[in-house]
Formats: C-alpha cells, sequence, structure tokens
C-alpha cells in the first residue's frame, strides 16, 4: 500500500516538476522563472524525500535540508539581483 | 689522455686563454701568442711519420660515453697524418699571414683568433677521430667555426648572408651524415671506423647499405662543395683572407675530401659509390672551371677554382675506388688515381693557399680585388708578383711546378677510365677524360686571366684607393714559404711519395695490401710521348688562344650561365620555404577559438572512430547491465530537455536557469544511484556556479540590441553530434569489454577496519587516496589566488588614467 502510495506521489512530482520546467523555459518574466525555479527545488525535496523512502535509507536526510536552504538562499540573491542589480552590495554604495 | 688526445685539443684550449691574452697583453699582436701551437704541432706530427710509413697506424682511446659505444678514440694513419700535417702547417703559416693582415688596433682579434683554434681543433678531430660520433661531433664544430669566421665583419650584409649560407649547407650536409653514421651503427653494430672497415664486406649487400652510402655522400659533397652544394663557397669569400686561404682553400672544404678517402673502403665497391663520386666530381670540375672565368673578383675566381680543383680531387678519388674491384696490386693502373688524389690534395693546399694570400696582399695594398680595376701591378708588386704566377702556373698545370705532375697523373687516370670494364663504362668512359680536358683548358683561362689581369697590363691609378707598393716582409712570408713548396714538390715530388702518399693510399685502398706490401708511387716528369702530354700540350694551345681572344667570346658568358646559377635557386627555394610556411602556418592559425575547437573536436572524432574501425573494437555488450527502473528515465527525460533547451532559447538569463535545473537533476541523479555525499557537493556547487554566472552575464556588453539564438551551424552541429556518438560508443564497448573486476571490494571489506570509518567515500577521500584530495585542495586555492588577482591586480591601471 504504503509502495503504491509512494509510487504515485513520486509520480505527481514529476508532473510537477514538469509543469514547472516549462515555466522556466517559457517565462515569460524572470521572475516567473525564479519563482519556478524555487519550486523546482521544493519539489526535488520531495522527490528526495519520497526516494529515501524507497531506497530504504536515511543518508539522504541532510540533502533535503541543504535543498531547503539553497533554494532559499538562492530565491533571495534572485529576487536581490532583479530588484537592485546586484547580490552583495559594496558598503561605499549606502 | 694520451699526448695525442692532448694536441687534438691543444687549440681550444688554448683558444680559451686568448682573451685574456688580448686584455692582457693590448701593445703586443695576438697572434703572436697562437703562432707557436700549430708549430709545435706540426712538429709533434712530423714525429708520427716514421710510424706511418712502415704501415703501421697508432690509436689512442680515451673513453667518453662508453654505455653507447661512444669513445674519443685517436687514430693515425696515412691519411689522417697527411691531413693533420697541413692543417697545422697551413695554420701556422695563415696565423703568421693574419699577424700581418689584420691590424692590431681596429679588428677584434680575440675573436678572431677564438674562432681560429676552435677551427684548428676541431679540424684536427675530425681527420684524427677514429670514433664516427666524435668525428661528426668535430666535423659539426669546423661547421659552426666555419660560420662565425666567415661573419666576422658581422656589421656587413653580405658577411651574415654567407656565414648563414654556408651554415645552412654544411649543417644539412652534417645532419645527413649523422644519418649515415647511425646507418652504418645500426649495420655494423659499432662506431668506430676501423671495425666498420672491417665489416665492410658483410654490409655490402644490407638493404641500408646504399641509403648509408648516400647520406654520407651528402655530407662530403655539402661540406665539400661539389655540385651542386658548392653555392656557399663563393660566398663564404666575405671572411677575412687569412680564413679564406686556411678554411676555404686547404682545409675545412678537403673535409669532405677526407670523408670520402676515409669510407672508400667500406663503400668503394659500389658502383653507385663510383658513380657518385667521380660524376658528381667531374661535373663539379668542369662546372666551377666555367664559371671562374666569369668572375671579376680575385677572391670569387679562387673560390670557382677552389670548387673545380675539389671537383678534380673527387673524381679522382671515385676513379680510385674502381681499383678495389681488381684485387691485385701489380699493374692494378687504378691506383694511380689515388696517388694523383692524394698529391693534388697536397698540390691544391700549398698553392691555393699561396694565391689566396697573394689575393689578400693585392687587396690589402690597392683596396679593391676587382680585376676591371687592377693592372699593371708587376712593378709594384715584384715578389707578390712571383708568388701569384707560380700559383698560378701550377694551378693551370705548367711545368715545372708541382700542378702540372698532378694534373699529368689526373690525365692518366681518367684515360684509364676508358679501359674500365665495369659499370657500363665501355661506353660512357669517354666522357670522363673528354671532360677533365674540357675542364683544364677553362682553369688554364682563368688561371691566366687571375695573374695577368691584375699584374700585367695598363696600371690604373684613378681607379684605386691608395697608392700600391709592396707588402711588408711579414705578411710575405707565409706565401713564400707555399710557393718554395710548390717549386720543391714540383721538382723532388718523389720526396713525398713515400712519406706521406704512399701511407695515404695505403689507408684509402686498404685491401689492395699484402701485410708487409706498400704502394710503389714514382712521380716522374717524363713519361715518354704519351696520350697524357698531347693533352697537356692541347691545353696550353688551346688555353692561350681562348685567353687572347676572351674579351671577344666573355660575352657569351653574360648570356648562359645566368640562368644556370643555383644562387637563385637557393634563394628562392629559402624565401619561398618561407613564404610558403608562413602561409601554411596563417591558413590554420588564424586565431579564432572556434577554429582552434573544430581542429581537437575533429581529430577526437577522426582518431577515434578509425581506432574504433580498425581496431574492429566496437562491442555491444548487455549482459552485465542492470534493469531500468521507471525513476531513471523520468531524470534523464528532465536532464535531456533541459539540455537541448539550452540551445534553442533565446535569452542568457533563461540559459542559466536552465543549467541550473540541468544541474540539480543532476544531483537528483546521485541520490537515486545512492551518493549522498556526491548529492550534496553538487547542490551546493551548482548553486554557487549558477550565482557566478549570473554575476558574470550580468556584466556582458550588450553587443546587440536584441539577444538572439546562437546561430545554426553545420559543422558545428555535425562535430557535436560526432563527438556525442563518438564517446557514447565508446562508453558502450568501454563497458561491455570488462576484464576484470573492480577492486572496491578492498574498501568495502577495509573501510572501519583498517582506517576507522563508516564513510566510504569520505574514507578513500581523506584516508586511502588523501594524495588527490591535497592537490585538489590546491587546485581550489590557486584558482581562488588567481581569481583574487585578476580583480585586484591591474598593473595597467594607471595608464588607462
Amino acid at each position: 500500500m504504503l509502495e503504491i502510495i509512494i509510487r504515485l506521489a513520486l509520480l505527481f512530482c514529476s508532473i510537477s516538476m514538469l509543469g514547472l520546467i516549462y515555466r522556466v523555459i517559457k517565462g515569460p518574466s524572470v521572475a516567473d522563472r525564479v519563482i519556478a525555479l524555487d519550486a523546482v527545488g521544493i519539489n526535488l525535496v520531495a522527490i528526495t524525500a519520497l526516494i529515501s523512502i524507497v531506497l530504504n535509507s536515511h543518508a539522504f536526510l541532510e540533502i533535503i535540508l541543504l535543498i531547503g536552504i539553497l533554494a532559499f538562499i538562492g530565491t533571495v540573491a534572485f529576487a536581490k539581483y532583479l530588484e537592485k542589480g546586484v547580490i552583495i552590495e559594496r558598503e561605499r554604495n549606502h | 689522455m694520451s699526448y695525442l688526445h692532448w694536441a687534438i685539443v691543444a687549440p681550444l684550449f688554448l683558444s680559451i686563454f686568448i682573451p685574456i691574452f688580448y686584455k692582457v697583453f693590448r701593445r703586443i699582436h695576438t697572434g703572436w701568442f697562437v703562432l707557436p701551437l700549430p708549430i709545435l704541432l706540426f712538429v709533434y706530427f712530423l714525429s708520427f711519420l716514421p710510424v706511418t710509413m712502415s704501415g703501421k697506424t697508432m690509436m689512442e682511446s680515451m673513453n667518453w660515453i662508453p654505455s653507447l659505444g661512444i669513445n674519443f678514440t685517436a687514430k693515425v694513419d696515412g691519411l689522417g697524418l697527411l691531413f693533420s700535417l697541413l692543417i697545422t702547417g697551413i695554420g701556422a703559416l695563415v696565423v703568421l699571414y693574419s699577424i700581418y693582415y689584420l691590424a692590431k688596433d681596429k679588428e677584434k682579434l680575440n675573436q678572431f683568433y677564438v674562432y681560429l683554434l676552435l677551427f684548428m681543433g676541431a679540424m684536427l678531430g675530425v681527420v684524427l677521430s677514429d670514433n664516427l660520433i666524435v668525428l661528426y661531433a668535430f666535423w659539426e664544430l669546423t661547421s659552426f667555426s666555419s660560420f662565425l669566421l666567415i661573419g666576422y665583419w658581422y656589421e656587413r650584409e653580405k658577411s651574415r648572408y654567407g656565414a648563414q649560407k654556408s651554415m645552412l649547407i654544411t649543417v644539412f650536409g652534417g645532419l645527413a651524415m649523422l644519418g649515415g653514421i647511425i646507418l652504418l651503427y645500426i649495420m655494423t653494430g659499432t662506431f668506430s671506423v676501423t671495425e666498420v672497415i672491417s665489416q665492410a664486406n658483410e654490409i655490402f649487400n644490407h638493404a641500408l647499405f646504399v641509403p648509408a652510402l648516400i647520406c654520407i655522400l651528402l655530407g662530403a659533397f655539402t661540406k665539400s662543395a661539389q655540385f651542386p652544394f658548392y653555392i656557399w663557397l663563393p660566398d663564404a669569400m666575405e671572411a677575412p683572407t687569412p680564413v679564406s686561404s686556411y678554411l676555404h682553400s686547404a682545409t675545412m672544404v678537403k673535409a669532405g675530401i677526407y670523408l670520402v678517402a676515409r669510407f672508400t673502403p667500406v663503400f668503394g665497391e659500389h658502383s653507385l659509390w663510383f658513380w657518385l663520386v667521380s660524376g658528381v666530381g667531374i661535373l663539379t670540375l668542369i662546372w666551377g672551371s666555367i664559371f671562374a672565368v666569369k668572375q671579376t673578383d680575385l677572391k670569387a675566381i679562387l673560390a670557382f677554382s677552389t670548387v673545380s680543383q675539389l671537383g678534380l680531387i673527387m673524381s679522382l678519388l671515385g676513379v680510385g675506388a674502381a681499383a678495389l674491384h681488381y684485387e691485385f696490386l701489380d699493374d692494378n693502373i687504378f691506383t694511380v688515381a689515388v696517388t694523383a688524389a692524394v698529391f693534388h690534395l697536397i698540390n691544391h693546399a700549398t698553392f691555393k693557399g699561396s694565391l689566396f694570400m697573394a689575393a689578400g696582399i693585392v687587396d690589402h695594398e690597392t683596396g679593391t680585388r676587382d680585376i676591371r680595376k687592377l693592372g699593371g701591378l708587376m712593378h709594384f708588386m715584384p715578389i707578390t708578383f712571383t708568388i701569384s704566377i707560380i700559383g698560378t702556373f701550377s694551378m693551370a698545370g705548367i711545368p715545372p711546378f708541382n700542378g702540372f705532375l698532378s694534373k699529368e697523373m689526373f690525365f692518366t687516370a681518367m684515360v684509364h677510365v676508358i679501359e674500365m670494364d665495369i659499370f657500363n663504362l665501355e661506353t660512357l668512359g669517354i666522357l670522363f677524360p673528354v671532360f677533365a680536358w674540357i675542364a683544364s683548358i677553362f682553369t688554364f683561362v682563368y688561371s691566366m686571366i687571375l695573374v695577368f689581369r691584375t699584374f700585367t697590363g695598363k696600371y690604373q691609378p684613378e681607379k684605386l684607393d691608395k697608392k700600391p707598393h709592396e707588402a711588408p716582409i711579414g705578411m710575405l712570408i707565409s706565401p713564400v714559404i707555399l710557393v718554395s713548396l710548390v717549386i720543391i714538390f714540383g721538382f723532388f715530388p718523389n720526396l713525398l711519395s713515400h712519406s706521406l702518399i704512399s701511407p695515404a693510399m695505403a689507408s684509402i685502398l686498404p685491401s689492395l695490401l699484402g701485410p708487409g706490401e706498400e704502394f710503389m708511387v714514382h712521380i716522374s716528369f717524363w713519361h715518354g710521348f704519351t696520350i697524357e702530354l698531347f693533352m697537356t700540350l692541347g691545353v696550353v694551345i688551346l688555353g692561350i688562344i681562348l685567353y687572347k681572344t676572351h674579351s671577344k667570346w666573355k660575352k657569351i658568358y653574360q648570356a648562359i650561365p645566368d640562368k644556370l646559377a643555383l644562387n637563385r635557386f637557393y634563394d628562392s627555394l629559402l624565401e619561398g620555404v618561407q613564404l610558403g610556411s608562413h602561409k601554411l602556418t596563417k591558413s590554420y592559425m588564424n586565431g579564432s577559438i572556434r577554429s582552434y575547437l573544430v581542429y581537437i573536436f575533429a581529430f577526437f572524432i577522426f582518431i577515434l572512430a578509425a581506432t574504433l574501425i580498425g581496431k574492429n573494437a566496437f562491442k555491444l555488450d548487455t549482459s552485465n547491465v542492470s534493469a531500468i527502473g521507471v525513476y531513471e528515465v523520468v531524470l534523464a527525460i528532465f536532464v535531456v530537455v533541459g539540455s537541448i533547451s539550452i540551445l534553442f532559447v533565446k535569452s542568457r538569463m533563461t540559459s542559466i536557469i536552465l543549467l541550473g535545473a540541468v544541474g540539480y537533476t543532476v544531483s537528483l541523479f546521485y541520490v537515486l544511484f545512492r551518493a549522498p555525499d556526491l548529492a550534496l557537493t553538487q547542490l551546493v556547487i551548482e548553486t554557487i556556479s549558477v550565482a557566478l554566472f549570473l554575476v558574470c552575464f550580468y556584466h556582458l556588453p550588450k553587443l546587440r540590441k536584441f539577444e538572439t539564438r546562437m546561430r545554426f551551424r553545420l559543422t558545428n552541429a555535425l562535430i557535436s553530434v560526432g563527438v556525442g556518438a563518438m564517446v557514447t560508443l565508446i562508453a558502450l564497448s568501454a563497458h561491455s569489454n570488462k576484464l576484470f573486476d573492480s577492486i572496491s571490494k578492498y574498501y568495502v571489506e577495509n573501510t572501519y577496519t583498517e582506517a576507522a570509518g563508516k564513510n566510504m567515500v569520505n574514507v578513500i577521500l581523506v584516508d586511502f587516496r588523501g594524495f588527490d584530495t591535497l592537490f585538489e585542495i590546491t587546485v581550489l586555492a590557486i584558482a581562488s589566488l588567481g581569481i583574487f588577482g585578476m580583480i585586484k591586480l591591474r598593473l595597467n591601471r594607471r595608464k588607462e588614467g
């Protein structure tokens, strides 16, 4: 039972991933793509977790955390980039 | 080291001290410090005469690189001794002459004598080495020191041209000779000349015999200025006259003759040797003599005359080699050719040396060497005139000088060629005496021009820079000694026959001598009324007629020889090679990275495909392939879709994001294939690199207003598809060709027991194979320092302002 559910969940994750990648490719604006990429990251978290269950291993739990952090940092960096044009500001710019 | 070795390298040692003498004793001409050495060596080498006269040789060996069979073996036999005496004897005379010729305060005497001593030592090394590699080393040293001496007045354009030309041609020949030496080594297994000669019969039918013969002859022909390599010698006349006299008439150009003589016992029985040596020799003889008539510069006449006389000696050696076909000594008429060659070698060194010195005196005292400006110098320079007339008469072959004797013997040898019944000589042999005879006529003509145009006729003071007067006595000593030798050898030729000629012949034709025998050389003035006498008479009569009518027919020269001049060919060859290679390089090194990548990848595809097909290596074996799960398929689709879309998107930003997506999917692959550490690292790195790409692309200049899609290029598409297909094919065959199990079992078993860790990847990284990690850390450090340096260190910032 659990097996089937996990398979189904993975399938749905993949479908949503495809949808997200379609958005990443298509756009139309950069913000759309960044949001889509952020969602791809969260999707990856889900897929990694599901696969850990399939593989019956807890070696990948760190990856889940890491993806969460990276997705956050990446999205913030993109956001700042889109708004200010730079990611790390120099102090004298203040 | 024996005394003999010291004698060979003594000039090289002395050359080290020459600059010191030059600096310390400024008031004494440096040449005086050089002079004792060649005299000493000459006396030393004279002491070997009894050894060689009794048919013995003297060998001294010194280890150099014994493991390769290369030892500095010095061998004194008849031939080597003859050359050593020439080198040291004429060397001493030339040094004496140069002391008066080169001014103490105007010339760079330290350089001159260093080069000259280098040359002298090298030349002694060439003629006395028994080891072929040592011989080659000294051989190149002669080329090199000759290059330095020709370019002695390096501020002149023509000196540099002549030096470069002689260097290119002689080094070309030297390298060919090295090839021949190596081929001989392959055949015989030894570098020793003596041992090669002893194995001559065994290698006669070897496949490499003919290539070795040709290579060795190339070396000899380039060095001895044979056709068509003679062209460097006239241009080498830019050297100071003592150098021309020493190197380019008496010694260095005879190194090729020496080589041919030395290798006659090895190659002499081959018909190719006969045809090449005597054919090229006789061609050079006639060619050089015809061209010499055309020249107007004294040294140019002498240069072409040297070319022609070297051809004469060469052809005699070729004909002499035919003597090896007749395995008996009595009545072996062809040995006379070798006698003539050796005798003429000595004669040529004496009269040509003196003629060069006389030309140098004329140049020194009048300021020109152009025979059109000279004339009527007889009364100003009686001694020089006497020297010249003896030298030229000897060169032209007029009795009673030594040139007459060797010319007679030359004719004898050439007439005997007709009697040979080998190598189709019954029909073609007649050409030899005819060519020899015509060349002798031309020799006579240019000899007469040389002496009479310079010293008789009208004196033209308006064309001369200086008022001519007789040379200082010191300058005259050397040529006077040489012409007295011309006369002495002319009247008493048998002084030489037992002491020098017979031992030298014994080394050229050793197989003809039984134990205890020696060549009976008897040179006489009077043979009776033979054909040679009439030939000489013909030469003299026709020569006088041609000389008297020279002004009428010399116009023919303006038409014919220009087209045949090989200098033009050499120049256009050199230019063509430069132009051609320049064009070639420009055609493919176009500075665009794209083209270079096209070459690299095209070769990659070509070579790998050729190897796969040639070795029939492609193999598909699915027996050890694991089952494909659905997750892998899905992820693969993600990667493929992401990668392919990168090619077709318009904006840079999109491609970066797509690249990031592909990277993340790859990390999912790592998860799926159970590599948590890899997945972690991949995620972090992918994020950072995407960020870096963003930083870069933000700063890229906007080249076009609208970002466009990548242009389609068929070459690029073909090559990328080709590379992809190639790598896939190789990966498939590599997977199907696994020959043995992997060694990972060891790590699985020992990770915890040996290294106290449970994470196998990390244990491998820091324990089993920690060295790789160390240097990858280094790579990262270098990269970061490099980036820091590139950003911070802007040396040209100030210039840009």
